[in-house]
C-alpha cells in the first residue's frame, strides 16, 4: 500500500483495496489509493477530495454515490485527467491504471491513454458536444486523432458506431449536428464517442441525469449491454439510488471529499454501516409512509472551504459523540457476527458496529 | 366531496407557429396542452406527472394566466379565470401562487430575501399594511424554517435547500388557497429533498392549502399526492387515486413509465420486468393522429391511429382498476414480477 503519505490517512486504509474487487487479489484494473484534490481559490483552499481510495475490475461497476460537492466528479476528473488546473491541483495519492501510476506520467503519455484506454461519459450531452460539427466528424475524429485513419474511414467508423448505440438511420444521420438529436440520442452519441477506441474502463459521470425515465431505463441498458460485450470496467458517478441499486456490484458512498462506506450492493441497501448512507437510504419516500413524515437528515453539506473538525458529517449526524468532533474516523474494516470480516465492505464511522445494528 | 377549488375543462393551450418575414402566415401550432380536465379540491394534493415536453410546465403555467389559454376554462370558485384581466385577475392570483422548479434562477439575485418575500405586499397592499411588512417577512422566514434574522441577506448567501424555502415563503405571503409546485425539489440534493417535502406537507396541514404538485420523480409524488394525473403530450392519459394509478395502472403508457424508474432495492433486480419504450416523445408540432402514445405503444392497433381515446372510466369490473383511462383497450397488466 501507500507509504510515506500524509498523516491525514497513515495507515487509515485497514481495507486493501485489491481484496473489495470482484476477482482474485491485484487483477484490479483502477485502483486509486488515498487520493487527493484541492482547489485553490480566492477564498481559500478547498479539499475537494480528501483520501479516496476505491478501485475496478474489468466487467465491474462501481457506483460513487454522493451529493452535489462530495467530490464524486472531480475524483472522475482527477483520474482522466482532465482536472481544471489552475484552480485544482491534485496534492497527494496514487491513480493505478494497468499497474502503472498515472500521476507519474507525462500530459502526451496520459493524452494516449485518454480514449484509448479509458474514457468518460458526461452528464450533459449538449454541452459535452461541439455544436459546430456534425456527430459523424465527431464520432470519425477519436479514429482520426488515434489511429490516423483517412477522412473517409472514419465517417464509416462513425456510422458504425452509431449503428452499434442503436441509433435510427444512423447513415442518413451522421452529417447532422447535436441540436438535431433529441436528449437521448444524444447521450447515445456520447456513449458510442466514450466506446470508439474500445477502452477498458467508462467513468460515467451522471449519464441519464438530464433524460427521462423512460429514456433513462433504454440508455442504462445499452451501457450495461456494451459493458458486458467489452468486459470493461464501468465506474458510475450518481446520486441516484434507483440507478445504483440497478447497475452496481459495489458501491462507494462519498461525503465531504472522504469515501465513508464501501460495500457490495446488496449489502449496502439492506444493512448500512455508516448513518450518511443509512440517513439517504430512510429519506426514500417509502408506501408504508405514505402521510408520515419523511426522515430528512438533518442540516446541509459542509462547505468544503470549512470541513467541520472530526468526522465531517458529525453536525448532522444523529449518533454523534465527542470523539466524533474531535478525531477523524478512519476507513474501518466492517465484520459479521462471527468477527470475521465482510469481505469490500468497510465505514468511516467509529459507531459503526452501532449502525450496522440499528434497524 | 367538497366543491372542487379549482375546476379545468377541456383546457387547449396552442403556440402558433410562424413562417415568413413580411407576410407571417401560421403553419401550425405546438399543441403544449391539449383537451385537459380535472379537479382540485380543497386541501387536496393532486401529483402531475409525465416526460419533459408533455405540457405539465404549460399546464401550470396557464392555471396561472402567465400564459392564455387558447380554448377551454379555468375555474377557480365556479368563476371562470382564464379570460379575467386587469384587476379582476390580480385579485384572482392573489390565492393561486407558484413555487418554481429551480431556485437559483427564480430569485432577484439582486434583492434581499425580505424584499423578494414581501414584493407580493407591494402588488397587494391589504394584505400586509406598510407598518408590518418587515413582520410579516420574518413571520414567513420562520414559517418556512429559516432564521428570521437572515431578512437582510441575498439569495447567493443560501444554499440550494435554503432558496427554495424563500421560494415558498414568497408563495405563502399572500395566504393564496391553491399553491402549484413546478418540479419544487428537483434542483436539490437528496438529503434536501426530504426536508422541503417535508415543510410542504406541513404547510398544507396548517394553512389548508392545495396542491398541484408538479414532478418527475414518482416515488416523491406517491408520497405527497392524494391523487395522481399521468400527461402524454398535452393530454391526460390517466387520473384517479395514488394507488388507483401506481398499482392498478390501466393505460400503457402509465404502466412503462412506472416500470421504467429504477427500484432503489437491488434485491430481485434481475427478476424485475421492465417494458422498454422504443423511440422518444414526438414533436407536439405534429402528434401522431388519434391516441398519441401510440407510436410506441405495444398495445396499438388499427382503431387507435384514427379514434382519439377520450379519459373515461373503462368498463372493466369493479375495484380499483376503475378509474379514468384514456385507452381503448385500459387494462390492468398482469402482474408477472409480483409473481417471480
Amino acid at each position: 500500500m501507500n507509504s510515506g503519505n500524509s498523516d491525514d490517512d497513515a495507515g487509515a486504509i485497514l481495507i486493501d483495496s485489491r481484496a473489495s474487487g470482484g476477482g482474485a487479489p491485484g487483477d484490479d484494473l483502477l485502483d486509486v489509493r488515498g487520493l487527493q484534490v484541492e482547489f485553490r481559490t480566492r477564498d481559500g483552499v478547498a479539499k475537494a477530495v480528501n483520501g479516496v481510495n476505491y478501485s475496478v475490475a474489468a466487467g465491474e461497476t462501481l457506483a460513487v454515490l454522493g451529493e452535489s460537492g462530495s467530490g464524486k466528479s472531480v475524483t472522475a476528473q482527477a483520474i482522466m485527467g482532465i482536472l481544471d488546473s489552475p484552480p485544482g491541483y491534485v496534492t497527494g495519492g496514487e491513480i493505478v491504471f494497468k499497474g502503472r501510476d498515472l500521476l507519474k506520467l507525462g500530459n502526451e503519455e496520459r493524452r494516449k491513454i485518454r480514449g484509448e484506454q479509458m474514457a468518460m461519459i458526461f452528464q450533459d450531452a449538449l454541452s459535452a458536444l461541439n455544436p459546430v460539427h456534425s456527430v459523424g466528424m465527431q464520432l470519425g475524429e477519436m479514429y482520426r486523432v488515434h489511429r490516423g485513419v483517412s477522412r473517409k474511414e472514419a465517417k464509416a467508423k462513425a456510422v458504425e458506431l452509431m449503428d452499434r448505440v442503436r441509433i435510427p438511420a444512423a447513415k442518413e444521420r451522421v452529417n447532422d449536428y447535436p441540436h438535431q438529436f433529441s436528449g437521448g440520442m444524444r447521450q447515445r452519441i456520447m456513449i458510442a464517442m466514450a466506446l470508439a477506441l474500445e477502452p477498458d474502463l467508462i467513468i460515467a459521470d451522471e449519464p441519464t441525469t438530464a433524460l427521462d425515465v423512460t429514456v433513462q431505463a433504454q440508455v442504462m441498458d445499452l451501457l450495461a449491454e456494451l459493458q458486458a460485450e467489452y468486459n470493461m470496467g464501468l465506474i458510475l458517478i450518481t446520486h441516484d439510488l434507483g440507478v445504483v441499486a440497478d447497475v452496481a456490484d459495489k458501491i462507494a458512498v462519498m461525503y465531504a471529499g472522504r469515501i465513508v462506506e464501501t460495500a457490495p450492493v446488496h449489502e449496502l441497501y439492506k444493512n448500512p454501516a455508516h448513518p450518511y448512507s443509512r440517513g439517504l437510504l430512510d429519506s426514500i419516500p417509502r408506501l408504508d409512509q405514505k402521510g408520515q413524515e419523511l426522515y430528512a437528515i438533518k442540516g446541509l453539506p459542509p462547505n468544503l472551504l470549512r470541513i467541520p473538525p472530526g468526522c465531517a458529517f458529525n453536525p448532522r449526524c444523529p449518533r454523534a459523540q465527542d470523539i466524533c468532533r474531535r478525531e477523524e474516523p478512519e476507513l474501518f474494516e466492517v465484520t459479521g457476527d462471527d468477527g470475521a470480516p465482510l469481505p469490500g465492505r468497510g465505514s468511516a464511522c467509529f459507531f459503526w458496529k452501532e449502525t450496522l445494528h440499528d434497524v | 366531496m367538497a366543491e372542487p377549488i379549482l375546476e379545468v375543462k377541456d383546457l387547449v393551450k396552442h403556440y402558433p407557429l410562424h413562417q415568413g418575414i413580411l407576410f407571417k402566415k401560421q403553419v401550425g401550432a405546438v399543441k403544449a396542452v391539449d383537451g385537459i380536465s380535472f379537479e382540485l379540491h380543497k386541501g387536496e394534493t393532486l401529483g402531475i406527472v409525465g416526460e419533459s415536453g408533455c405540457g405539465k410546465s404549460t399546464l401550470a403555467k396557464v392555471l396561472m394566466n402567465l400564459e392564455r389559454a387558447t380554448s377551454g376554462q379555468v375555474l377557480y370558485k365556479g368563476e371562470d379565470i382564464s379570460r379575467l384581466s386587469g384587476a379582476a385577475l390580480k385579485a384572482v392570483r392573489r390565492n393561486i401562487q407558484m413555487v418554481f422548479q429551480d431556485p437559483y434562477t427564480s430569485l432577484n439575485p439582486r434583492m434581499t430575501v425580505g424584499d423578494i418575500i414581501g414584493e407580493p405586499f407591494e402588488i397587494h397592499p391589504e394584505v400586509a399594511p406598510k407598518g408590518d411588512r418587515r413582520k410579516a417577512v420574518q413571520d414567513l422566514l420562520d414559517v418556512v424554517g429559516l432564521n428570521p434574522e437572515y431578512i437582510n441577506r441575498y439569495p447567493h448567501q443560501f444554499s440550494g435547500g435554503q432558496r427554495q424555502r424563500i421560494g415558498i415563503a414568497r408563495g405563502l405571503a399572500l395566504k393564496p388557497e391553491v399553491i402549484i409546485c413546478d418540479e419544487p425539489v428537483s434542483a436539490l440534493d437528496v438529503s434536501v429533498q426530504a426536508q422541503v417535502i417535508n415543510l410542504l406537507e406541513q404547510l398544507q396541514k396548517d394553512f389548508e392549502l392545495s396542491y398541484m404538485f408538479i414532478a418527475h420523480d414518482l416515488s416523491i409524488v406517491r408520497h405527497i399526492s392524494d391523487r395522481v394525473g399521468v400527461m402524454y403530450l398535452g393530454r391526460m392519459v390517466e387520473i384517479g387515486s395514488d394507488e388507483e394509478i401506481y398499482e392498478h395502472a390501466t393505460h400503457p403508457y402509465t404502466q412503462a413509465l412506472l416500470s421504467a424508474v429504477p427500484v432503489p432495492d437491488p434485491t430481485g433486480r434481475e427478476g424485475r420486468e421492465r417494458i422498454i419504450l422504443s423511440g422518444d416523445i414526438p414533436s407536439p408540432a405534429n402528434p401522431p393522429s388519434g391516441c398519441r402514445f401510440r407510436t410506441r405503444c405495444w398495445k396499438a392497433e388499427e382503431r387507435c391511429s384514427t379514434e382519439l381515446p377520450l379519459l373515461a372510466v373503462p368498463e372493466i369490473g369493479e375495484g380499483p382498476a376503475k378509474h379514468a383511462s384514456a385507452c381503448h383497450f385500459a387494462a390492468v397488466r398482469e402482474p408477472l414480477a409480483a409473481a417471480s
